[in-house]
Formats: structure tokens, C-alpha cells, sequence
């Protein structure tokens, strides 16, 4: 690769923030035409280098040197990064609901004529965008209708309407599914081939190693290596071992099930949609948990994984038509939320900052949120007896934070998550359902959830597990049920599960579950 | 140097909400100190003093309200319209159907009860957004007003006005002062001496130093001593005056709405749903009831407010209560709450209210005509927010930051809080 010339080189970055060094001495060498990841925990620092790329953080708030196209460029803001061809596409997309597909297109780069806008032309050249990167919509599609993959392809698809050189993608799949990260990844393969270079972080091991050419790791702030894929023969192992410091040894701690009997069941569950009444999200779904077990959710996005264990959970979802839930052996009626964390149900939501934490909270009141009146007398809250239990379970799940007064908005994904799993241990429940608990959380982050995970299971709780990871759910549960368009289509134990299998039942609407 | 540090970090309590509400205070110390000069002592003259709570307590009245509708996310423009719809309801009830002032007073506050539940319901139960139901509100219930008042006033008897322009009563030795007023100065000085014992015991239970002990003499100090001055000035007014009934009411409203937003589960409840209703409602938080609670609980003391200023004008009018809306969303915003909810305090707002009636009444004082003082209070409004915006986007704590730069001499430390606090979360702020 060396003899391929140097796209982009950013020397001794260093970047602080009050009382804390961000980045330091950061180096990254780009060559055109490669896709370059970079890996690193959270808050090693991916995020923020990248912010210093694109002129986020204009020149003059960073120390060190952007040589880009072989001459020094000091962005002043992101509009001059994207006009040197440097664009950035977040994980949070940047596109507006409301909008056609073509009105987000040219977004801010509207073609005109005369002064105004000319839509004949901003058509005609969003379709041949859209063609770029494999979209087959209509460009008059309004932005809502269309699913979370189609948008990453809206936003790659503005990238190109700004002549873009280097396609920086910030956890490009995160939310995508299997299907639709691979049409991504063959995506980038093809820009690769037409000359575009890419960066991109990404948390998933597998598709770097699939996906990357030259890989830099950062750690706390620092480069540790940059590693050629193919020479260096790099493997998911090699990439952790440089991302932790140390050699993880497996993804998932030992755990030795205690599985007692059945404890929670959902019989003949129905819903509708919210909105659309005539569809139905839930289609007489049964299902069994038992004390002590692990029980996955294995479902394609877009399943009803989500929307049957919000439905279970106080009927937090959808309009409720029939179904009912028995647990210890009595039928019980949960109508709201307050309900169902009553009768010892406890629900970590799939996205903690949009429905999973109140941001403006600190650690303490997060913590206790969903039981006040554990910690109250008479309706008076104690805010020692909060402090207390907050800072047991700080220390209990070994959340990096220095006290519970801490704003949660300040912590990374892993910890944010772990305040989210406190505030449910905390109402101490007996079933305990966890939608993506592992979502955009870095590997030593997971492993300690995982363990997490395992110990409230040996306590004899329930617990209920939705991924769209399969490795995560094989590792992880004693029992697998796949969905498929609102209905449970199987029921794997663990000694049975592969990939294979899961994937054909969750792809299939053939019922093999009798019982 | 670390003295220093220590007394910015602990003087009124370390966190940043604390440190908004100093920054508050220390603005309307300010302003207190500015117009004491500008016009030459009239400012803190008991009369003044006297006067600016009688004419202000309505408004602080509808901040308490006000601080728990916009923190729960909402707004509402109806409270000039309500109180004066309550005004004249209750008017006419002890002039038509001769009830007597008490049971007016109740029927008053039934009044506000019923029409917050009307907008409450549509607000919650409906889903219409509060400011489009209020906006009807507002129009709704001035209307009302006009239309059971044929647009004249009606007065109000002897007892009634006693809500709005008494004081309180002269009793005992005569000590040249006001001996209830007195009295209730001491038991605010006791009451603060036992909060911060009770405060520096919290801080040890939660396995935290309490702040250093000269810390809390000095800041229990100010505090007396703010409140003796007070008090000697109510007190020591003309004779037949003291502390006004209105600023009673406001004072006993204050302390409970302030222990229920911060100590009670139902108040934190607001605060979650301004925070983030979803996940509130995911915790459990009966969504719809507390926003039936807010805009109901808003019109309750909006009849309130519009009651006492009737009492001390002596006759519900027309025109009572235009405009009130704006001073009392002025106040809760001045006083650091958010504009997206989820953030404010009912103390913040208070002082948030006392700023905008200093200013009024100072230049007042000073001659300054209305049009100029509405242009000067306007400014002041913008820019307070737009401080608070500014110095959040720099990452620094509120008003604060900006007020205790030029104090500060060692630069690197952040203003209110201690470095290792830093170190952590921020390099998570930042990550990937």
C-alpha cells in the first residue's frame, strides 16, 4: 500500500477540553482509496478526532497539523471541510422527517435557477444519486416512510451531491440490520473501487475485519498502532487485543445456568398498531420464561421484538386486543406501566437516550426514578437514603463516574446503560426484559454487562433479551425464540442455536413453534 | 486562594442549580445596591419596600405556577385572563349573593380549580398543545370577565381587601416596631440556621465533607443578617403598616411548593416529564395526570393572584390582569429555567420576579416612564437568557461563570466545581 499516495495525514492532533486532554499526539495517515477504520473503546477519542476533521472544532482550538491533498488546511467550520470534499455522516442521521428524499438531498445546496429552486433538476439529479449508492425509492418520498437503511443511503447519497473525496461514517450500522449493513458494506466496497476513500468507526468487529484495508486504534486519547488488515493478517481478536490494552480471552464470562421452573408466561398475545388499527403488531404470541434463564428475542429489525415486550410491559405500545400474562401461577392484568413495575416487571427500553434516561438527570435520581417510593416516607423522598442506594449500585456495576451527582449526559454509552440497568435492579424485579442492552456499548463495556446480565439471572429472575447480534444471543441465552413479522416462528434451546438456524426461522413464516 | 475557591465552590452549595441561583441573587443584590444609590436611599425605605410586595406578590404568585407548567415542558398565557375571570366571579358573589369573604375566597379558588381542569383536559387528555389551549384561554376568560362585569367594576367589602392590602397586626409591648413582623423574622433566622445544620447532616450521611464550617457561619450570616435588615425595615414603617397578608401568603406558598418540587415524588415527577416525557412514562410516571396537575394547579393560583390584586385595588376591573402572564414567564425564565423544559426552580424563579420588580419600581423612583421602563425590562430579559444561553454553549456553569470572572484570579480552575469532578465525564462527553 505504501506506494499509494497520502490522501490525508492529521500530525500530533492534540485536543483539550477543561481539565481533560481529549486527544493527545494523535497520529492518522489516509491513503486515497483505501477504507481506513479507526477503532478504540468509547471515549478513546474516534469521535472527537473526527470532529477535528471535518471543522467542528476549527483550527486554532487543536495543536497539530491537517495535511490534506498534500497541502496544511485549517478548516474554520464544517461548511469548508465539506467544500475540500470531507464529509462526515453521524450515527445520529442529520435528515429531516418531513422532507422528501430529494428535498434532503440538496439540503442547504438547493440547485436554482433564476433565484429559485429548480425541482425538475434536483429530481433529476437526486435519482442519479440515488442510483450511486443503490436506492430505489421515489425521490418525492418523504424521509418518515422510509426505513432506518434507506435513510443511511439518503445520507450518503447528500455526501455525493457534495463532490465528496473522503466519506467519513461514523457507526454507519448500528441501526441497521443484517441485510441492510451488508448492502452498505458492498456499498463502500464499491466506492473503494471507484476511487472514493472512506473512514469509518465501527464497534463491529466482524465487519471491520470484513470491510477495512488499513485500521488505526486509538486508547484513551493516544494512537496505539495502525495495522494493514491483510498484511498484518489482522483477526477481531488482534483488534480487541489492541483496543483494551490486554487479550480479552472470551467475549462472554462463564456462567453455569441455575434454571429453576416456569415463572412468567404470555398466552395468545394480540396488539395493533397505535395508528394503523388495521395492522396488527402482535399476532398470538406465546411465550415462557423460567427463574434463572436467559431468554433471547431473535427477530430482524422491524420484527415486533420491541413492540411485543413494550405491549407485555403495562401496555406501554399498541392498542391491546386479547392475550393474556400469568406469572407465579396467576393471571395478571398489567394496564400501565406503573403496573407492571408493581408486579415485578422491569423494561430497559432499545434507545436509553431518546426513551431510556432523562438526560437532565445526575446518576442519583436516575437510579431511583422508576421506585420513588422505595426511598420516600409518606410521599417525602429521603435524599440520603437516595445517595445510598445510588452509590451501592455505582459500585455494584463498576460505573466510571466520580459520584452519583454526576449528570448521566455526561457518561458514555457502557456507563449510560449501566445507570439505565441500576434504575431497573432497583425496582427489583422478578422479570426483566432488555431490549439492545449492548447497543453502541464498546467490548469491555459488553463483557461487564453480560455479567451483569448473568448474575440478576443466578439471583432466580427472569430475563428477557432482544439483540440483533446474533453471536450476542447464542453466547448469552438458555432459550432463543425468533420473531418474524409479529409472530413467534421458533424456539431454539442453546445447544441448538447457530447462526444458520436462527436466521432461517427469523426470516420465515412457516409457525414450527406446537405448543 | 483555596479560601477563595472554597467560597465560590461552597457558599451556596456546590451544584450547578445552586450555582444558578446565586448568580441570581447575586444580580438582584446588584441591582438592589444599584438603584439604593441611583435614587439616593428610596429603595430600601420601608414604604418602598412594603409597596414593591404588595404590588408584586400576585406575580410571584403566578411564577410558583408558572416554574412548574414551563418545567413540565408546557406554557401558559391564560393566568390574566384567569385571574381576572376569578377576580370578578368573586366580586360578584360578595356584592350580588352577599357570600361572606371567606367563603368567596373558597369559591374563588374553585373557580380556578374548575378552569384549569378545563384546560388541563385538553392539554392532557386531548393532546392539544398548552400554548394554543391557553391562547383560547386567554381570549375565552377575558371575554368572560367583561361579559359578567358588562365591562364595569364591582368593589369589593372592608374584610375581603385585608388578602391584599393588610399587614399584620400590632400586639404587644410597644418596642417602636412591629412585634409580629419581628417575630417572624426570627423564626426565619431560626429556620435557616436549622436548614443548614440539617444540610451540613445530609452531607455527612451521604459519606460527603460538608462544606468547611467557617463557610457555613458566613453564609448563615448573610443570611440572618439579610433577614434582620428586612424585617427592621417592615417593621419600623409608617405607622399601621408591616409586613403585608399578600406577602404572607406568598411566603408560606413558596416554602410549599418549593418542599414539594424538590422532596416529593409527585414533584420530581414534573421534572421527568419536562425532561423527557417518554422516558418518564416508561418509568411509570402517570403521564396525562401530571400534566392535568400543572395547568390545573396554574389556575388555581392564578385565581389566587387575581384575587389579591382585586383585594388591594378594591375592585375587580376589565383590565386587571393583562399582561400578567408575560411578567410571571419573564420571571421563571430569568430565574435559569429551560426553555425545552425539565430544568428551573421555584426559589430561581422568585428571585427571577424580584429582579423584574426592583427594576420596575427603581426606575420608577427615578422618574422613568413606563415606555422606557418596558424597553429597559424587555433588554434585560433577553440578555439575562441570552447570558445563561451563551455561557451553556462555553460549557461554563450559567450565569455564574460570566459574574465571577472578573473575581477570579486563578483561570484554570472551573468556577464551580471541583477539577477531579471534571476529569471524568468530560472526556466522556467526548467520546466516541
Amino acid at each position: 500500500m505504501s506506494d499509494v499516495p497520502i490522501l490525508l495525514e492529521m500530525r500530533s492532533i492534540t485536543k483539550e477540553f477543561p481539565g481533560v486532554k481529549a486527544l493527545s499526539d494523535v497520529n492518522l495517515v489516509v491513503r486515497a482509496g483505501e477504507i481506513h477504520a479507526i477503532c478504540g473503546e468509547n471515549g478513546a477519542g474516534k469521535s472527537t478526532l473526527m470532529k477535528v476533521l471535518s471543522g467542528v472544532y476549527p483550527y486554532g482550538t487543536y495543536d497539530g497539523q491537517i495535511i490534506y491533498q498534500g497541502a496544511e488546511t485549517r478548516f474554520s467550520d464544517i461548511r469548508a471541510s465539506e467544500n475540500a470534499g470531507i464529509v462526515i455522516i453521524h450515527q445520529e442521521l442529520a435528515l429531516i422527517p418531513g422532507m422528501s428524499i430529494a428535498e434532503n438531498i440538496f439540503l442547504g445546496n438547493e440547485p436554482r435557477k433564476r433565484g429559485a429552486i429548480d425541482w425538475t433538476a434536483a429530481n433529476r439529479m437526486a435519482l442519479d444519486l440515488m442510483a450511486r449508492v443503490g436506492l430505489e425509492e421515489d425521490p418525492d418520498t418523504l424521509i418518515k416512510d422510509i426505513g432506518v437503511g434507506k435513510q443511511q443511503l439518503v445520507e450518503i447519497a447528500k455526501a455525493f451531491a457534495k463532490d465528496v473525496k473522503l466519506l467519513i461514517l461514523d457507526e454507519p450500522t448500528a441501526a441497521l440490520n443484517e441485510a441492510d449493513s451488508r448492502h452498505l458494506l458492498d456499498l463502500l466496497r464499491g466506492f473503494r473501487s471507484r476511487g472514493i476513500t472512506s473512514i469509518m468507526i465501527s464497534h463491529k468487529l466482524n465487519e471491520i475485519e470484513a470491510i477495512a484495508d488499513q485500521i488505526t486504534i486509538l486508547r484513551d486519547g493516544r494512537t496505539v498502532e495502525t495495522l494493514d488488515v491483510r498484511a498484518d493478517g489482522v483477526d477481531e481478536d488482534r483488534i480487541v487485543r489492541g483496543m483494551v490494552g490486554r487479550e480479552l480471552s472470551s467475549r462472554f464470562p462463564d456462567h453455569t445456568p441455575k434454571i429453576g421452573e416456569v415463572f412468567f408466561e404470555v398466552r395468545d398475545w394480540n396488539v395493533r398498531h397505535p395508528i394503523s388499527a388495521e395492522r396488527q403488531v402482535c399476532k398470538n404470541e406465546s411465550f415462557v420464561v423460567r427463574r434463572g434463564e436467559i431468554v433471547g428475542f431473535a427477530g430482524l429489525m422491524g420484527a415486533g421484538r420491541t413492540e411485543l415486550a413494550m405491549s407485555v410491559f403495562g401496555r406501554s405500545y399498541g392498542v391491546y386486543e386479547s392475550g393474556t400474562i400469568i406469572k407465579d401461577g396467576k393471571e395478571i392484568v398489567l394496564k400501565s406501566v406503573a403496573d407492571a413495575i408493581d408486579h415485578g416487571l422491569a423494561y430497559v427500553s432499545e434507545d436509553r437516550k431518546a426513551i431510556g434516561l432523562n438526560l437532565l438527570d445526575d446518576i442519583k435520581s436516575s437510579t431511583v426514578a422508576a421506585k420513588l417510593s422505595k426511598i420516600s416516607h409518606r410521599g417525602v423522598l429521603d435524599e440520603v437514603e437516595e445517595y445510598k442506594a445510588a452509590e451501592a449500585y455505582r459500585k455494584e456495576l463498576r460505573t466510571k463516574a466520580p459520584t452519583v451527582d454526576e449528570s448521566v449526559s455526561k457518561l458514555s454509552g457502557g456507563n449510560q446503560q449501566k445507570v439505565v440497568l441500576a434504575k431497573w435492579m432497583f425496582t427489583d424485579p422478578d422479570l426483566l426484559i432488555l431490549d439492545e442492552p449492548t447497543r453502541g456499548i464498546d467490548v469491555g463495556a459488553k463483557y461487564e454487562i453480560y455479567g451483569i446480565i448473568q448474575r440478576l439471572a443466578d439471583q432466580g429472575k427472569g430475563v428477557v433479551v432482544i439483540s440483533s447480534e446474533l453471536p450476542e444471543l447464542i453466547g448469552l441465552c438458555d432459550r432463543i425464540y425468533t420473531v418474524f413479522e409479529g409472530a413467534i416462528t421458533g424456539e431454539i434451546a442453546r445447544a441448538d442455536a447457530t447462526p444458520e438456524n436462527l436466521m432461517k426461522q427469523m426470516t420465515s413464516t412457516k409457525k414450527m413453534l406446537t405448543r | 486562594m483555596s479560601r477563595l475557591k472554597d467560597l465560590q465552590k461552597n457558599l451556596f452549595g456546590g451544584t450547578t442549580s445552586n450555582a444558578r441561583q446565586f448568580g441570581m441573587i447575586f444580580t438582584l443584590v446588584a441591582i438592589v445596591v444599584l438603584f439604593q444609590f441611583l435614587t439616593d436611599g428610596l429603595t430600601l425605605r420601608s414604604d418602598n419596600l412594603i409597596a414593591l410586595f404588595q404590588q408584586n406578590s400576585y406575580i410571584l404568585i403566578l411564577a410558583i405556577g408558572m416554574l412548574m407548567v414551563i418545567v413540565a415542558g408546557h406554557i401558559d398565557l391564560s393566568v390574566g385572563s384567569v385571574a381576572a375571570f376569578a377576580g370578578i366571579l368573586v366580586a360578584k358573589s360578595m356584592s350580588d349573593w352577599s357570600l361572606p369573604w371567606p367563603v368567596a375566597i373558597l369559591f374563588g379558588l374553585a373557580i380556578g380549580a374548575i378552569i384549569g381542569a378545563w384546560q388541563g383536559f385538553w392539554v392532557a387528555y386531548i393532546g392539544v398543545p398548552a400554548f394554543i389551549v391557553t391562547l383560547a384561554g386567554m381570549l375565552l376568560f377575558r371575554g368572560g370577565n367583561q361579559y359578567i362585569g358588562n365591562a364595569n367594576t364591582i368593589p369589593v367589602p372592608e374584610g375581603f381587601r385585608e388578602i391584599g392590602s393588610g399587614f399584620l397586626p400590632e400586639f404587644g409591648p410597644n418596642t417602636g416596631y412591629n412585634n409580629a413582623t419581628l417575630l417572624l423574622g426570627l423564626a426565619a433566622a431560626v429556620a435557616v440556621v436549622w436548614r443548614e445544620i440539617q444540610a451540613r447532616k445530609t452531607r455527612r450521611a451521604m459519606d460527603a465533607d460538608p462544606a468547611p464550617m467557617w463557610i457555613s457561619i458566613l453564609r448563615m450570616a448573610i443570611m440572618v443578617g439579610v433577614i434582620a435588615f428586612a424585617s427592621l425595615r417592615f417593621a419600623s414603617g409608617r405607622v399601621g403598616t408591616s409586613f403585608p397578608i399578600s406577602g404572607i401568603i406568598l411566603l408560606v406558598l413558596v416554602i410549599a411548593y418549593s418542599f414539594y418540587t424538590r422532596n416529593t415524588a409527585g414533584g420530581r415527577h414534573i421534572y421527568a416529564v419536562g425532561g423527557n416525557s417518554r422516558a418518564a412514562e416508561l418509568s411509570g410516571v402517570k403521564l396525562k395526570r401530571v400534566n392535568f396537575f400543572v395547568m390545573m394547579n396554574m389556575s388555581v393560583l392564578a385565581a389566587l393572584a387575581g384575587m389579591i390584586f382585586v383585594a388591594r385595588s378594591a375592585a375587580s376591573g376589565p383590565q386587571d390582569g393583562n399582561g400578567w402572564e408575560l411578567d410571571a414567564i419573564a420571571a421563571v425564565f430569568i430565574g435559569g429555567a429551560a426553555v425545552s423544559g425539565g430544568i428551573g426552580t421555584i426559589s430561581g424563579s422568585i428571585v427571577g420576579g424580584l429582579v423584574m420588580a426592583v427594576l420596575n419600581n427603581g426606575l420608577q423612583l427615578m422618574g422613568v416612564g413606563t415606555d422606557r421602563v418596558q424597553i429597559i425590562k424587555g433588554l434585560v430579559l433577553l440578555l439575562a437568557v441570552a447570558i445563561d444561553v451563551y455561557n451553556k454553549k462555553q460549557g461554563r456553569f450559567s450565569i455564574i461563570g460570566s459574574l465571577m470572572r472578573p473575581f477570579r484570579r486563578d483561570d484554570s480552575a472551573p468556577p464551580a466545581s471541583p477539577p477531579n469532578a471534571e476529569r471524568e465525564p468530560a472526556k466522556a462527553a467526548v467520546s466516541g
